[in-house]
């Protein structure tokens, strides 16, 4: 009587007939919103995306870039209507991956024009042979002050630009009645223990470039020492930008404790009180600055239109949107900026910098020196 | 000779399958870090594997993975008995509900844990925000619903009366426990502790966010090594040793498995009613031990709840503070502040729902496959290891870095990189093992003398399996299947690195919302994690429903 069948009034014969037609049920329903049975026909994409489907007048452009990339819907309208393209984009991953991504692919990349790769990682990409030889035409005022030295625009065409910055809560300081901190320095003195919170140079490109600010400040030799006494002082470290700001910054909208935060030199333009003034400020002696290429792929399917592409990043309409789009400064001098960045976020105007040749010879060296300086 | 034919026709197709999308990326991956300039240099990788640095990292992912198992299994054993042997009111929703936390995104529980842990948070005095505590917490949030499901799956099935017999002559709760139901479960245990043990060992975001980037196990050193240092020969070192440790844990969890009597009755079982009522043939209060776990499952019920009270609170909070309001969840609609999104986040839970659904019938297919062929009965030795290995090898998944995985993917898969169907894959193979591990332990414990009966009474291999073993693997299969869906709603780091920008799933939407500026921005982020959890407990409740009527019934 071991094996007695389970307990069940059911006549046998019915039993498989009911599953097998609550199995034909079940899967019909699932047939019907799966991505292959519903989307099929109208999804242009598939295989085609990548091999140039000749439906469209002049077939598709692939644009390679991080997960933090964004053109909204008019533009990419507006790119297509002009050039008679069709625009795909596949975003993944950070800065440093979206690099790898394109190292380990060179000569046969996953599309036609990458953007995203910025000065910290730039020259890793072009020794890999990355990016094809290419120069828009028409480069708008002021692009030329942002192109990667020893490149020179060659390859890589600047499209938008940031500084990475500490940033205040000034009400907290006001409110306490302790004097604002403004340089790096600051941040290691005890009055303001435990008050900075920081992504970290390994799992986030603002980190990393607060780990270049501190290397370009204290020189590769005294850096190790100021992040000594800066973690001594309680400085705090977390996973991205977005966890530092919104989890544990005072003015990031949840209940952080922490007053002082890394964050970007137009972020004070996204912290309007309710007097219209802002409820942070960034300090200006502490930036790095950021520059972000765009470059055709060496070995690109669709290189006529992967130029097309770059040269639309560089026109007014690009450039004057970039900072409500993706939170950074146009490199044009031709647009105006938003109101609120010019009232509110005004400019570092001499952040540091780091030969981009000597932040590939060290990044590795910095990298390992910095990860086992702060992991336990 | 039929017969092994019939055995390997059934095992290509998830061979194949895992051989393309799976062995091929990794190896490719890891022949990079062999072939450093294009010459074959082992030089490099072994160097990595003497570093204090790596033997640092590879013992903290040992206690880290070991406790937080050992912690999810302790929660997870008496919640799932409650959930599943016992009957009382919400029990479906209960169970949807402690299912949630495995489909949110590392980075919203992130956001939330530190929310409660933070220096501001009502948790704060505990100080555990930036410690091993908090990436403890963190893991056993994550992984006892899989306890919970991979074991209660079992438990129902669990033939009632060798406990009751146990029972009647004269044996205490805690003997029949301990004698009888424990050992009959083991297989099940085995399986469920294996499958968080690799799933804590390969953790990515919790490691990160919660332990505040102060330390580092195998899976974060491997993604350093790989997008920021491009040292591909140590990450080469590292995905080894990963398949290292895995391959024997496997082999350990296999030894661990094997029931002492080859195989345990199996039936189907009424749950019991928490409450009885006068009228039950069983009055009186509530049994010691019943309520013993009712109460375990109602602390873990709190535990659990309590980061996403927090999102829920703050998916409701007008953004800049002050007020409730509906807001949040409107603006889902649209495309976020500043355009965060390139298209509404509401076509992006289509896009989830739909690519959920093709992975998990792909895991349930190949994973359903896998399951028949390991479990039916072997005729020789070599056979049976055969089989064993095979079992393995599809947990392998598991335990290999997904950047490693997704870098594969890249450099190996040609023009199928590209494909929207290779997002479906990646998921469905995060979660074959899942369905594998539910299955196998319950089709294992079903009698071969029966399916010898039916096709004695001249029933062939098809019928067989529908008369014998589907009513029994149904419910199993069931909760698979719900696994499976939950697997893929929730899955980030596969899905981020292969979807098309212009069609992402819901957790990528919610990566870009917290990535963008805005206050706006991250309260609709908040509002879209507590859409998905939404979606997901629906979608379990749905399945629990979907019961056949045989089941249970009487």
């Amino acid at each position: 009587m071991r094996f007695a069948a389970p307990t069940d009034p059911t006549p046998g014969f019915f039993r498989p007939l009911r599953i097998t037609l609550a199995a034909t049920a079940a899967g019909l329903a699932l047939a019907s919103c799966s991505v292959i049975g519903g989307g099929g026909e109208d999804d242009s994409g598939s295989d085609a995306a990548a091999s140039g489907s000749p439906e469209s007048a002049g077939g598709k452009v692939v644009l390679v870039t991080h997960g933090s990339f964004n053109l909204g819907e008019d533009l990419i309208a507006d790119f297509e209507r002009e050039t008679g393209y069709e625009l795909v984009v596949q975003a993944a991953g950070d800065g440093g991956t979206l690099t790898n991504k394109l190292a380990l692919t060179a000569g046969d990349p996953p599309g036609d024009v990458a953007l995203g790769v910025d000065n910290t990682f730039a020259s890793r990409a072009l020794e890999e042979g990355v990016f094809a030889e290419y120069t828009p035409a028409q480069r708008p005022d002021g692009v030329a002050a942002y192109d990667l030295p020893g490149d020179d625009g060659s390859h890589l065409t600047p499209v938008d630009t940031g500084n990475v910055c500490v940033n205040l809560d000034t009400a907290w300081f006001t409110d306490q009645g302790l004097p604002r901190p403004s340089t790096l320095d600051d941040l290691t003195d005890p009055a303001y223990r435990d008050l900075f919170v920081t992504p970290g140079a390994a799992t986030s490109s603002p980190g990393m470039a607060f780990l270049l600010a501190t290397i370009a400040e204290y020189g590769e030799d005294g850096w190790q020492d100021y992040w000594t006494d800066l973690l001594d002082n309680g400085a705090k470290l977390v996973d991205g930008w977005e966890d530092a700001y919104y989890t544990d910054f005072t003015q990031g909208g949840g209940n952080g404790q922490r007053p002082i935060v890394l964050s970007y030199d137009s972020s004070p333009a996204f912290t309007i009180g309710k007097d219209g003034s802002s409820t942070t400020e960034a300090l200006l002696d502490t930036c790095f600055a950021q520059v972000e290429y765009a470059g055709v792929l060496d070995g690109a399917e669709n290189e006529e239109g992967a130029r097309a592409l770059v040269d639309f990043l560089l026109t007014d309409e690009v450039q004057a949107a970039l900072p409500d789009l993706m939170y950074v400064y146009p490199v044009s001098d031709t647009v105006d900026l938003p109101k609120a960045w010019a009232e509110h976020a005004p400019r570092a105007e001499d952040p540091h910098t780091l030969d981009p040749a000597e932040i590939e010879d060290n990044r590795e060296t910095w990298l390992r020196e910095w990860s086992d300086l702060t992991t336990r | 000779m039929r017969r092994t034919a019939g055995l390997v026709a059934l095992a290509a197709l998830p061979v194949a399958v895992l051989s393309v999308f799976f062995v091929l990326p990794v190896s490719g991956m890891v022949a990079r870090g062999f072939w450093p300039e294009g010459t074959f240099d082992p030089g490099q990788v072994l160097d990595v594997l003497g570093r204090p640095r790596t033997h640092r990292v590879l013992w903290f992912t040992l206690w880290t993975s070991t406790a937080a198992t050992a912690i999810a299994v302790l929660f997870g054993l008496p919640a799932a008995y409650a959930l599943h042997r016992l009957a009382f009111p919400l029990r479906g929703l209960v169970r949807a509900l402690l299912l949630v936390p495995f489909v949110l995104p590392t980075v919203v529980v992130g956001v939330a844990f530190r929310e409660l842990l933070g220096e501001g948070g009502p948790l704060g005095f505990l100080g555990w925000d930036g410690t091993p505590a908090a990436i403890l917490a963190g893991l056993v949030f994550f992984n006892t619903a899989v306890v919970i499901r991979t074991v209660g799956a079992t438990w129902e099935s669990l033939d009632p009366r060798p406990a009751e017999a146990a029972a009647a002559l004269g044996a205490g709760p805690w003997t029949v426990f301990r004698t009888v139901t424990l050992p009959a479960l083991r297989p099940a245990v085995v399986s469920a502790a294996s499958v968080v043990f690799l799933f804590c060992a390969t953790a990515f975001g919790v490691v990160l966010t919660l332990g505040g980037v102060r330390y580092a196990s195998v899976e974060t050193e491997i993604y350093l090594l790989t997008t920021n240092l491009f040292d591909l020969s140590a990450a080469a070192a590292l995905s080894l040793l990963q398949l290292l440790v895995v391959t024997l844990l496997l082999a350990l969890s296999a030894r661990l498995r094997a029931t002492p009597d080859g195989a345990v009755a199996r039936g189907v079982s009424r749950p019991r009613p928490l409450f009885p009522r006068r009228a039950a043939r069983r009055p009186g209060p509530p049994a010691y031990g019943d309520v013993l776990a009712a109460l375990s499952t109602l602390l873990l019920l709190l535990l659990v709840a309590a980061p996403i009270v927090t999102l829920i609170v703050g998916s409701l909070q007008r953004s800049g503070g002050g007020g409730w309001t509906l807001d949040n969840y409107q603006a889902l609609g649209g495309t976020g502040e500043h355009d965060a999104l390139l298209a509404p986040a509401i076509d992006a839970l289509v896009t989830s729902l739909r690519t959920a659904v093709d992975a998990t019938w792909m895991a349930l297919l190949l994973g359903g496959l896998v399951a028949l062929v390991v479990t039916r009965r072997s005729h020789s030795r070599s056979e049976r290891r055969i089989r064993g290995v095979l079992d393995g090898f599809f947990m392998l998944p598991l335990g290999v870095s997904a950047v490693t995985l997704g870098f594969g993917f890249l450099i190996t898969l040609g023009p199928l990189r590209s494909s929207p169907l290779l997002v479906p894959i990646a998921q469905a193979l995060v979660a074959l093992p899942l369905v594998v591990r539910t299955l196998v332990p319950v089709l294992g414990g079903i009698d071969d003398r029966q399916r010898q009966a039916a096709a004695s009474l001249g029933a062939g291999p098809l019928r067989t399996a529908l008369v014998v073993d589907l009513p029994i693997v149904w419910k199993p299969l069931l909760a698979a299947a719900g696994f499976c869906f939950a697997v893929s709603l929730g899955e980030f780091g596969a899905t981020s690195f292969l979807a098309r920008a212009e069609e992402p799933t819901l957790p990528v939407v919610i990566f870009q919302l917290i990535g963008h500026p805005g206050a706006m921005n991250y309260q609709m982020a908040l509002a879209a994690s507590v859409v998905l959890a939404a979606a997901t407990t629906v979608v379990m409740l749905l399945v629990e429903r979907l019961r056949v009527p045989s089941a249970g019934a009487m």
